[in-house]
């Protein structure tokens, strides 16, 4: 019997071994240095690299920038990689394309050495504000156009683009939406679509924190929201499909409640698709955007950063319906694209951003109350 | 062992055996024994890496309760209708005689079906049975039967009807053999006997078949217990069933640092297979008791 024992523990420590021998080699591009002798994964400027151009001739040395979570129809993301890979001729690999924040920073974990980890992130507010240490401090050449709440001060996070809450429909299949009660009414039988689920995304969160704002709730008090979601779905009106272009154009979800950028994105083959974002309760989220500090393509991933904040950048979200975040300092430059810019949903009333313990407390509720309602 | 050392071959006879065993024993330290490990260990994990029981205390909630009785539910009703309809269907195609066409298609047809699962099978009903649906079109213009509802597809009652569709196909392969098995000549004793149709199958096939059957029927549980890539694609609101709780909680972006209460749920699935097997093992062991 000692033998079989032996043999099974040298069988453990051989199947080790055969894993450890598995593991990725380590990736050697974060020791990249640059002009003033800071490793390109430490600069935090593009003067650390000796100025644009030598930051742009880094990131194209590097020849790669691998970004996670960005779904080609989500704030005009398919062009925006188009026109960086164009114009710096860096591929950009994009990895799960419609993965949750959560994701991304577990994608970053997992993958950590190896020449496939993200090098740039972009997340919604709670996991942004969870993993601040996880982020390299970068600040672009515009950094100091952006408003003080929008950004963290040494640049570790800046906010990107935002919008606000809203209730898109096709006018053609259901009546003119004026407010969220009219959600209930029986024209909307089987019609109205939440994007995802709100105890996992945060589109969906905003949506139900909306409605509840809308029935008498505030960002402390997100139970009559649920209520009201039960009411839709006793009523029939709620369908629980996940939203997308395609459901939009086929028909399948004639009313869903989104950001007004990606609704708006997302009905761009519907002429008569609608957006509305409610007097009564108007909820704005802003996305971080954020280097990861383990960038397997440290300089890419700030000439990403640079590219994004440009005026060339923050116009192509602009383009996707997004509110860029440097989009009134642009307006008052007269840089911005005044056409899309004036396009924009309208919005009165008083602007509800979250905080993050308002977000955790409504979480908590979600998950013990979500389910039940909705399966 | 001990004669190995009287001849004195031990080594070359007692290694041979456990050195062909050699892959599948790694096979089984990677993909079985490590996840059990991490999934035990990270489930009295708290989130920075210290001992709390607060993560199995969480699966008491109302939500994660209901998700794991949901989870039964699906499993045990998709296990119970397949095993139903796939022994009949066995029955039906065994009685065409082995030469009949029809009944290999049919069992070329359900080795097929039975790994059908996954994501495909959940886009193909959804292009039939959903809003736009192939069939819900053609019914609502013929008839206009509308059977799309307010999209029951995309809930518990849809993921029964899917994953019936594997478990049925399933259930004909893995109980086909065993009906194979039933010799004639049983049949031609018990009738000799004096014994009526109805006598032949209560008392002589059914308790030949019924561990076989109980056999099946536990695997069909297991495949619909553990089964997500069908449900993750059809379910995108609330989180029904115990697998896509555990989605929610390894990627909720509202409720961070969840990661925890995935393997505490994880276990419980665990746990909840483990005890499936043992009352199997037991009712195995009572049913076969004659065969000793």
């Amino acid at each position: 019997m000692n033998r079989s024992r032996r043999l099974a523990a040298s069988l453990a420590a051989t199947s080790l071994v055969v894993l450890a021998a598995c593991a990725p080699p380590e990736d050697n591009s974060n020791d990249t240095t640059t002009e003033s002798g800071v490793s390109a994964g430490e600069a935090t400027s593009a003067d650390d690299f000796g100025g644009m151009d030598k930051l742009i001739a880094a990131a194209k040395a590097e020849g790669e920038l691998n970004v996670i979570a960005l779904p080609p129809d989500w704030a005009n993301y398919a062009e925006i990689i188009s026109t960086f890979e164009d114009k710096y001729d860096i591929k950009v690999n994009s990895a799960q394309p419609t993965a949750a924040s959560q994701d991304e920073i577990n994608a970053a974990n997992d993958l950590a050495g190896t020449d496939r980890a993200p090098d740039v992130f972009d997340l919604g507010q709670s996991v942004a504000l969870a993993n601040t240490d996880k982020y390299a401090p970068y600040q672009v050449a515009t950094f100091e156009e952006i408003p003080a709440e929008f950004k963290d001060p040494d640049g570790a996070w800046v906010n990107d683009y935002g919008g606000f809450m809203s209730i898109g429909y096709d006018s053609a299949q259901v009546p003119d939406v004026t407010s969220v009660e009219d959600l209930l009414g029986p024209e909307f039988k089987g019609k109205v679509a939440l994007n995802g689920n709100p105890t996992e995304a945060g589109a969906a969160f905003s949506g139900v924190m909306m409605v509840a704002i809308a029935n008498g709730g505030s960002a402390d008090d997100i139970a009559p929201g649920v209520d009201f979601f039960s009411k839709l779905k006793q009523a029939g009106n709620f369908i629980p499909v996940d939203p997308d272009s395609a459901t939009i154009e086929s028909g399948q979800t004639p009313v869903v409640i989104d950001w007004d950028y990606l609704g708006a994105a997302a009905a761009a083959n519907v002429s008569t698709w609608k957006t509305v974002v409610p007097a009564e309760s108007v909820v704005a989220g802003y996305y971080y955007q954020a280097i990861n500090a383990d960038a397997p393509n440290p300089a890419a991933a700030r000439l990403w950063q640079e590219f994004l904040y440009s005026d060339e950048g923050q116009n192509l979200w602009l383009k996707g319906g997004a509110r860029p975040v440097r989009g009134d300092a642009m307006a008052e430059a007269g840089t911005v694209d005044a056409d899309l810019w004036g396009a924009l949903p309208e919005v009165s009333g008083t602007t509800v951003i979250p905080t993050n313990e308002q977000t955790e407390t409504a979480g908590a509720y979600l998950a013990e109350n979500w389910s039940k309602v909705i399966s | 062992m001990a004669d190995d050392v009287v001849r004195g071959t031990g080594r070359r006879f007692a290694v041979g055996p456990y050195l062909a065993l050699l892959p599948f024993l790694g096979f089984l330290l990677i993909f079985l024994v490590v996840p059990t490990v991490t999934v035990v260990v990270g489930a009295f994990q708290s989130g920075d890496g210290g001992f709390t029981l607060g993560n199995v205390r969480a699966l008491g909630s109302d939500a994660a309760v209901q998700a794991l009785w949901k989870s039964v539910l699906l499993s045990l009703s998709t296990a119970v209708i397949g095993a139903f309809l796939g022994a009949l269907l066995s029955y039906l195609i065994l009685t065409l005689g082995p030469r009949s066409i029809l009944r290999r298609a049919t069992l070329s047809v359900c080795g097929v079906l039975a790994q059908f699962g996954g994501v495909t099978l959940a886009f193909a009903f959804i292009s039939l049975l959903a809003v736009n649906g192939v069939l819900t079109l053609a019914l609502d213009s013929w008839i206009g039967l509308d059977i799309y509802g307010s999209g029951w597809l995309f809930g518990l009652n849809g993921l029964i009807v899917v994953y019936v569709y594997f478990q049925i196909p399933l259930m004909v392969i893995v109980f086909t053999p065993a009906l194979e098995g039933l010799r004639p000549q049983w049949r031609e004793a018990a009738v000799n006997l004096g014994a009526t149709t109805a006598q032949y199958w209560r008392q002589v096939a059914f308790p030949l078949l019924t561990p076989a059957f109980l056999g099946s029927l536990l695997l069909l549980f297991a495949n619909a217990f553990a089964a997500y890539a069908t449900a993750a694609v059809l379910v995108s609101q609330g989180n029904p069933i115990t697998p896509l709780f555990i989605r929610s909680a390894l990627t909720s972006e509202i409720l961070l640092g969840q990661a925890n209460l995935g393997f505490a749920l994880a276990l419980e699935m665990i746990v909840v297979v483990a005890v499936v097997m043992a009352l199997y093992a037991l009712l195995l062991r009572r049913t076969a008791r004659w065969m000793r």
